[in-house]
């Protein structure tokens, strides 16, 4: 075989193990930084064997051997630290690590636990939310710092930086390699979810910059969700997530226009959706709601996105039902975003007087000033009132607030129409997404 | 990205001849890794091309022709659909399929359009009667 081809092969082998494999040594080394040495130890034995010896059958069983061998060396040199380490030393050799398929079925009977693990360790709170996303990224996402960085449009050795204090972090606050029981695992569940959505978000929603969207996170979180479903089937919340994720992402699509500007949610050409993911998404959607229960804050907002993505026309949504969903989910947040979006909701349901007293009071509260979305809904409604030297003013202080260029020109362009009373056609609510 | 991972037909499943049990098992399990590692997003088996049928087109003839159809090789037993990084990573997927059928047997990879990949072939009036027809979608809900 050809050295680049095998490189290539070794690559994308790694980029499948790689959270495997740590996550496996995390639990026999109990120790972040180091079982990634290890686990990089392990890619340059590959590197070095298998393109003269072929590509093992099972390259994950194989590169996890190949990293127990090693924590097994390193913890023999370590001779000072003995008794305990020898011990271990035993039982990872009564595993026989040479043998790959005794491997095998170690590693099925464990390594999910293990990755949930990584997951909840990644995600701890002790992490800032920064730290946590890119944590969960690099380790789980199997993404490079390089690559982390283009997407959150920082600089590289920032990144690096964040992941080094990160694992220095979990190592000093001594976090244990497991996931929490008990009234904890709720609140860690949150914080995975958060760090998965927030993930997703910056895919879909670009906060800077020229592009509106960034798929590739997109399908990062979706997938790291997906996969989450299957390591905690159990918990409607992790299901709601990805629900929510699919039904969203059926979206992409139709979200950029022809010439690259942002289409709002009641304008898309709802042809364009991606019938699949929103048939993945309703049957994610089911799943959250078989399981019982008050639903949460992530079933909560599928159950809404469901609610457009079972309409044919922006019209035929159910804005009642949207409504009272958005009210349950004020309940649970109390967020002056969902509110907002409450508004927007009870506008199309009630009419714009209705939706324009609800944001007038949540302004006077002084919610949401440097919020662009928020004039944005407000001159919309004024504009639908006729209040057009009004919606104007709005229109143009929503495109001062936005930091995304495409959002901006859709801005301008809106308070023009009200200027020169060329709005033609009423444009419909926009959503925030 | 996605990719439309295609089992190729052979003579033995043109024939109907169903899987065994322990390839059954085998692609069960396979099965699950890809749902474990969130890359399926669909797959099926499909019946042979006995039970097919085929639509020529010609001109503004239409011609509805019934299977089986000759060229087995070229003919679909089944597929998936993974979402995926790269190539590389579909092709790692399909590396580790078990093997379809009894001896030999070809797997297609092929790339599924995004939009994003119609770049230049999308023309300047195409895109303004993308842009007409959602324009007058928006005025009929006015």
């Amino acid at each position: 075989m050809a050295t680049s081809e095998a490189e290539r092969v070794i690559e994308a082998a790694w980029r499948l193990e790689r959270p495997r494999v740590v996550a496996g040594l995390t639990r026999l080394v109990r120790d972040l930084a180091a079982a990634e040495d290890l686990a990089h130890d392990a890619l340059v034995a590959a590197l070095q064997q298998w393109p003269t010896q072929g590509i093992p059958r099972n390259p994950g069983a194989w590169l996890m051997a190949a990293g127990k061998r090693r924590a097994i060396d390193a913890l023999r040199r370590r001779t000072r630290c003995a008794r305990k380490h020898e011990e271990l030393a035993r039982d990872l050799e009564a595993g026989r690590p040479d043998d790959v398929s005794d491997i095998e079925a170690a590693m099925d009977d464990d390594i999910g636990d293990d990755l949930l693990r990584l997951l909840f360790t990644a995600c701890h709170p002790v992490l800032s939310t920064d730290a946590r996303t890119a944590l969960t990224l690099r380790l789980l996402g199997g993404l490079t710092t390089d690559e982390i960085a283009r997407a959150f449009l920082v600089p590289e050795p920032t990144i690096a930086q964040r992941i080094v204090r990160a694992k220095r972090t979990l190592a000093r606050a001594k976090v244990p390699f497991e996931v929490p029981r008990g009234p904890e695992r709720d609140s860690r569940l949150s914080s995975v979810l958060e760090v998965i959505y927030l993930v997703f978000n910056e895919g879909y929603s670009a906060t800077a910059g020229g592009d509106w969207v960034r798929p590739a996170l997109c399908g990062e979180a979706l997938r790291l969700g997906r996969v989450l479903a299957e390591l905690a089937p159990g918990e409607p919340e992790v299901h709601g997530l990805v629900a929510l994720m699919e039904l969203q992402s059926s979206r992409l699509r139709a979200r950029v226009g022809t010439s690259g500007e942002a289409v709002r949610l009641l304008e898309q050409d709802r042809a364009r959706w991606d019938q699949l993911l929103i048939g993945r998404g309703l049957a994610a959607l089911r799943r959250a709601e078989r399981r019982g229960g008050e639903p949460g804050p992530y079933q909560l907002q599928a159950a809404i996105a469901a609610c457009h993505a079972r309409a044919r026309l922006p019209g035929d949504s159910d804005w009642a039902l949207v409504a009272r969903l958005y009210a349950r989910l004020i309940d649970l947040t109390g967020s002056p975003i969902v509110r907002l979006n409450h508004a927007v909701a009870v506008g199309m349901a009630e009419g714009p007087a209705a939706g324009l007293a609800l944001v007038d009071a949540l302004m006077s509260e002084g919610e949401l000033v440097s919020y662009h979305y928020a004039p944005s809904v407000r001159g919309d409604l004024l504009e639908k009132l006729g209040r057009a030297a009004e919606a104007r003013a709005e229109f143009d202080r929503a495109a001062g607030l936005t930091r995304n260029a495409r959002e901006h020109d859709l801005l301008v362009a809106r308070a023009r129409a009200c200027a020169t009373g060329t709005a033609g056609p009423r444009r419909p609510v926009p959503r925030a997404e | 990205m996605r990719f439309m991972v295609m089992v190729k037909a052979t003579k033995d499943s043109e024939a109907g001849v169903m899987p065994s049990e322990q390839l059954l098992t085998e692609m069960g399990r396979y099965n699950e890794e890809l749902v474990k590692a969130g890359v399926l997003l669909a797959g099926e088996g499909l019946h042979p091309s006995s039970r097919g049928v085929r639509v020529r087109f010609s001109g503004q003839q239409r011609t509805v022709i019934d299977g089986p159809f000759a060229e087995t090789k070229e003919l679909v037993a089944g597929f998936w659909l993974l979402q995926v990084r790269s190539k590389e990573e579909v092709i790692e997927w399909v590396r580790r399929c078990p093997n379809p059928f009894d001896g030999e047997s070809e797997i297609e990879i092929r790339q599924v359009f995004e939009a994003d990949d119609f770049g230049e072939a999308l023309t300047p009036e195409l895109r303004a009667q993308e842009e007409r027809l959602r324009l007058s979608s928006r005025g009929e809900r006015g």
